[in-house]
Parts: structure tokens; sequence; C-alpha cells
């Protein structure tokens, strides 16, 4: 007899899964340019296109000091980074039981949470890792990024990437093949992103639009990492990053039990 | 719990496993001793694939029970597959990562590591020559060392069984050779009870036993040997002449002589313990209607007509693509 244990692994697994997903990713340099290149070329063209035209009293002030569209878009395009991070590592899980490393992990004695762990952990460490290199671009935007701004972002870029990580891998899961996953993105992923607040500021009051900002929990993560830039801790505190980290915490953990069910239960079927 | 049996690694008993209106499973039993390398040998579609899947803990049959290694593959999964090595038809690996790499990583999902994991390592490497390729990427690596690196990431675990699905597809002459004599060694030197399913006759008359699957059930099972000369006697086969039917000579030669013919992929085939005396009497009585004649001892393949009165090839065209279509999804 070989191993003692009989009960179901967690942490050397997901540790593994992790540490793939990093090593991948960076052996696969399209995927930094994917990731990072195209919101970068996305928040140049549409932030100076829309800036001239930009008027938002409300979110100007929310954009600190600096009352431009860049600065307004720049939390967004955060946003945005760490969804096309989040899909790209997600989108692995279909090549991966296409290719037959699923399955050597589903006939090893690992606890359901296992995978999902591993994969969470891992695409959000790629996305904040990524989100944090384009705040060298702060300042560009005007906004200020000291400190303070750091120590509030981090938590905000972590739990959102973890949510980002959470939505791809709900997605991937059950799909076959790779094309699939692309629809379900441009029909509900992108939206979600674009009625988020990220791309323009949605209308406060009783209309349709401001009901959607606050049912979708992406609103919540943008918001965030929005409130992180404020110049003063208080000033941050104050526009709602406590309620913005809370919820998204609240949606990451949602989606990481759905994740946990839904490997259960796929784990003998057929 | 442990089964009574300790020279037991494997006892199937009355699996059933039905899609929709197709019985993949017809009641199969079948058991393989520590140390055995048993192969599954049938035609694809023909339940074998069905089966692996079930004793790899993937998927649950309708009814009938497993063990392996004492324990029960459909309530003790987790002990299974902490005793269970599975090299699957798709490569396993990841072809981004080194050989190293993918060693690290196969064992952690077993729960190793640190100096443990290691040691591990550099043992498995060793026994199937791997080495000096550690740090090598995988996607840049021949078929043949994939397969044997796959291997060696199933012996990190040290399991008591080694499941092994149709181990030498895609593999080219040079490496099939290769990968059996790595098998070869795994058992003598490792003692490594080892089931493999394949389509190959070749691969299968290498095993200690053969079991022979045909719809789902067991037609036959025993050592190479026991398999071939329970046939009694040799195979004759006949080439016919262009302008005879095969069907057609084949119902004469068997009214003539008494000596039961059938026809298998275009020639004329009997069995018989007189096979000389029997091939120079068809040949004096149907002159010109014979374009070659052979005698052989017979093979597996022999075995499986004999056994299911069916072909070698694949089954129902149909159900194979079916079942290839349906192992895609998983």
């Amino acid at each position: 007899m070989t191993m003692s244990t009989s009960k179901k692994l967690l942490w050397t697994p997901s540790v593994a899964f992790w540490w793939r997903d990093v090593i991948r990713f960076l052996r696969q340099r399209n995927r930094i340019i994917g990731a990072l290149a195209t919101p970068l070329v996305f928040w140049l063209l549409v932030g100076t296109g829309f800036g001239p035209s930009f008027r938002n009293p409300a979110a100007a002030a929310a954009a600190g000091a600096a009352g431009s569209y860049l600065a307004y878009f720049f939390p967004g395009i955060l946003v945005l980074i760490m969804l096309f991070t989040a899909i790209f590592s997600t989108i692995s899980v279909i090549e991966d039981r296409r290719e037959g490393f699923l399955q050597g992990a589903l006939v090893a004695p690992l606890s359901p949470a296992a995978i999902p762990l591993g994969k969470f952990l891992g695409g959000t460490t790629l996305a904040v890792l990524q989100a944090l290199l384009f705040c060298l671009l702060a300042p560009l935007a005007g906004l200020p990024i000291g400190i303070h701004q750091i120590l509030l972002l981090l938590p905000a870029l972590i739990v959102t990437g973890f949510a980002m990580t959470g939505l791809g891998f709900l997605v991937a899961w059950p799909m076959d093949s790779t094309q699939g996953f692309h629809a379900v993105m441009n029909i509900f992923l992108m939206p979600l992103w674009m009625m988020s607040g990220a791309l323009f500021p949605m209308p406060a009051g009783t209309g349709w639009l401001h009901l959607v900002s606050l049912l979708n929990p992406v609103s919540y993560g943008v918001e965030a990492i929005r409130s992180s830039f404020a110049p003063t801790v208080s000033n941050a505190l104050s526009s709602g990053y406590l309620t913005g980290l809370g919820v998204t915490v609240l949606f990451a953990a949602v989606l990481f039990a759905v994740s946990v069910r839904l490997v259960a239960k796929r784990s003998r079927r057929g | 719990m442990s089964h009574p049996d300790q020279n037991t690694a494997i006892l199937v008993r009355d699996l059933v496993k039905t899609f929709g209106e197709r019985r993949a499973l017809d009641g199969i039993s079948l058991e393989v001793g520590r140390g055995e390398l048993y192969c599954l040998l049938g035609p694809n579609g023909g339940g074998k694939s069905t089966l692996f899947r079930i004793l790899a803990t993937l998927s649950l049959p309708d009814s009938g029970s497993a063990r392996i290694a004492g324990h029960d593959v459909l309530s003790e999964a987790p002990e299974v597959r902490a005793r269970l090595g599975v090299v699957f038809q798709s490569p396993s690996l990841d072809g981004k990562l080194t050989i190293l790499e993918n060693l690290r990583c196969g064992g952690a999902l077993y729960g190793l590591r640190g100096a443990e994991l290691e040691s591990r390592i550099q043992e498995a490497a060793t026994a199937l020559n791997l080495t000096d390729r550690l740090g090598d990427l995988v996607e840049t690596l021949s078929g043949g060392l994939q397969r044997r690196a796959e291997i060696a990431k199933c012996l990190l675990i040290r399991p008591e069984v080694l499941l092994l699905d149709e181990p030498s597809t895609g593999l080219d002459p040079g490496a099939r050779l290769d990968l059996w004599a790595a098998m070869e060694e795994l058992r003598t030197k490792h003692g490594v009870t080892a089931l493999c399913t394949t389509h190959l006759m070749e691969e299968a008359a290498r095993a200690d036993r053969v079991g022979i699957v045909s719809a789902g059930k067991l037609v036959a099972s025993g050592t190479p040997e026991e398999l071939t000369s329970a046939l009694g006697g040799d195979v004759i086969s006949l080439g016919v002449n262009p302008g005879t039917g095969a069907d057609l000579l084949s119902k004469r030669i068997t009214e003539k002589t008494g000596c039961p013919a059938n026809v298998v992929e275009g020639e004329v085939r009997l069995e018989s313990r007189e096979a000389y005396a029997l091939a120079a009497r068809i040949a004096g009585e149907f002159p010109g209607e014979i374009s070659s004649l052979r005698i052989a001892r017979p093979t597996l393949e022999d075995v499986f007509v004999a056994r299911t009165g069916r072909l070698f090839a694949d089954q129902n065209p149909e159900e194979t693509a079916k079942a290839a279509k349906k192992k895609k999804r998983h």
C-alpha cells in the first residue's frame, strides 16, 4: 500500500494548478499582449475620442482632481484588463478537457473545490498583476497613485479579479468549444462590463439603466476600484469603497460556491 | 476494507452500462491478478472504453460491481483513485510545460511535494529512461516519449494498478516497441499490475492474459497460448480467384469436407487439426478457384472470429463514430 491517505486533497493540488496557470501565461507572450495591449489601445482611442464631449460632474468628482474622461475611464479599463485576463485563463479549461489534462485531474483523489480554487487563484494572480502594471499609467490620466491608493486598490483588484475569473470559469466549465465561449463572452460578459459604469456613468434616479447598475454585480467592483483613486482615504471610504468591496466579496464567494458544485456534479457523469 | 483475496488486483462482476438503447456493457465479469499484465482486446465500439472509464472512476455503471486493490470503485472512489494510475488515450500532459514540471504538477494532484516528490520523480524518470529529457518542453517531444512521460507521471504515486487506454494509439512502430519494452520492465522490475485496452493483436499477444471483449461481453479470457491453442489446430486461408464467389466457395467446401468454413476479409478460412491433409484435399477438389493457400498457427484474430463469428474490424462504424463523439465531449 503506497498512500495511506484516502481524504480528498485540496491545497497541494490547488497550488499546482495555480502555479501551472502562471507558468503557462509567462510562456505565451501573445496572451500578455492580448490582455494588456487591447485595453490600452481601447482606453486611448475611446478615451481621447469621447473626452471632449464628456460632461459628468458627479463622475468628475469621483475621478478625483482630474475630471477628464481618460481619468473616468481608467478604473473601467482596469476591470476590462482583469476580465480579459480571466477569460484567457479560464478558456484553458476547455482546452484542458479536449486535450486530456483535465481527465488526469478528474481521476486524482481531489476535493471538488481543488480545481476551481487553483483556477480562481491563477486567474486572479494574473489579472491583478496586469492591472497593477497598467496602474503605472495612472499619472497619465491625471490620477493620483500613492501608497494609500495602492493599499486600497489591492483588495479591490483581488476580489474583482477573483469574481471575473469566477465568471469565466462558470462559462467555460460546461462548454466543449472555445467558439461557444466567445459567443457567451460577447453577449453576456462584455455587456456586464459595459453596463457597470465602467464605460459611461450609469444615470442615477429611477430609470432602467439605474436599476441595471444596481443589479449588475460588476458595477460594485468598478465602484471599489474607482473610489480607490480618491485623493484621501476618507474620500474613498465615503464614496462607496466599502459597499463596492463588500458586494464584490459576496459575489466572488457565490461564484466560487457555484463552481465547486458544478465540478462536484460533473465528476462522474456519463 | 480490503478484499479477502489479496492476490486479486481488479475484480469486475456483471457490469452493465447502457447508453440509450445500446448496451455498451452487457454483464461483463473479469479478474486480474496482482502483478499481471492483462490486455482487453476488442474492436472499437465493443465496450472496452466504457469499462475503462468505469474502472478509472469517471463513470458509473447501471448495475454490477468493480473492485480495484480491494476497494469498491463505486462507493470508495477516493481510495481507488489514490491507488490507481491512469494513462488516457489523449495525453494528460501539458505541452507548454517541461516533463519535470508536468511530473511535479502530476505528483501534487496526489498530495506529493518537497523532497518526497523530487525523489519519486527521479525514480519514475529512471524507470522510463527519461532522466536526461526532464527539461524538455512536452510539446517538442515525439509521441513515444510523450507516452513514456505520461506513464512516468502515473508511477509517481506508486500505483497498485495501472490502467492504460489504447496506449500505442498514434505511435509509430518504433515508439510502440519502445513502449512495450517499458511496460515489460515495469512488470518484471517493479511488479506493476496493468490493465490495458487495445485493438491491436500484436499488443495483446504480449500480455500475460488477454480478455476478448465483444458487444459488451467478455467472450474469451486466458493466456494468448491458451486462447490460440483452444482453437484446435491450424488455420487454412484460401485466396479466391476472380470470378468465384467467396461465399459460395466457402459453402461448397463446408459441404464437401464437413469442416465449417467462413469468409473473412474476402478469404475463405477453416480450422483443422489435420490442416495439411485437408488443404491438399481442397486444392485437389477445387482446382482453378483458389488463388492462394496459406496454413498458419492461429492468431488472436482467429480466436476472435471463432468466438464471435464476426470479423475483427469495426463491428458497427456508426456506433464507433458515436462513441468517439461521446468521448470527445468528456
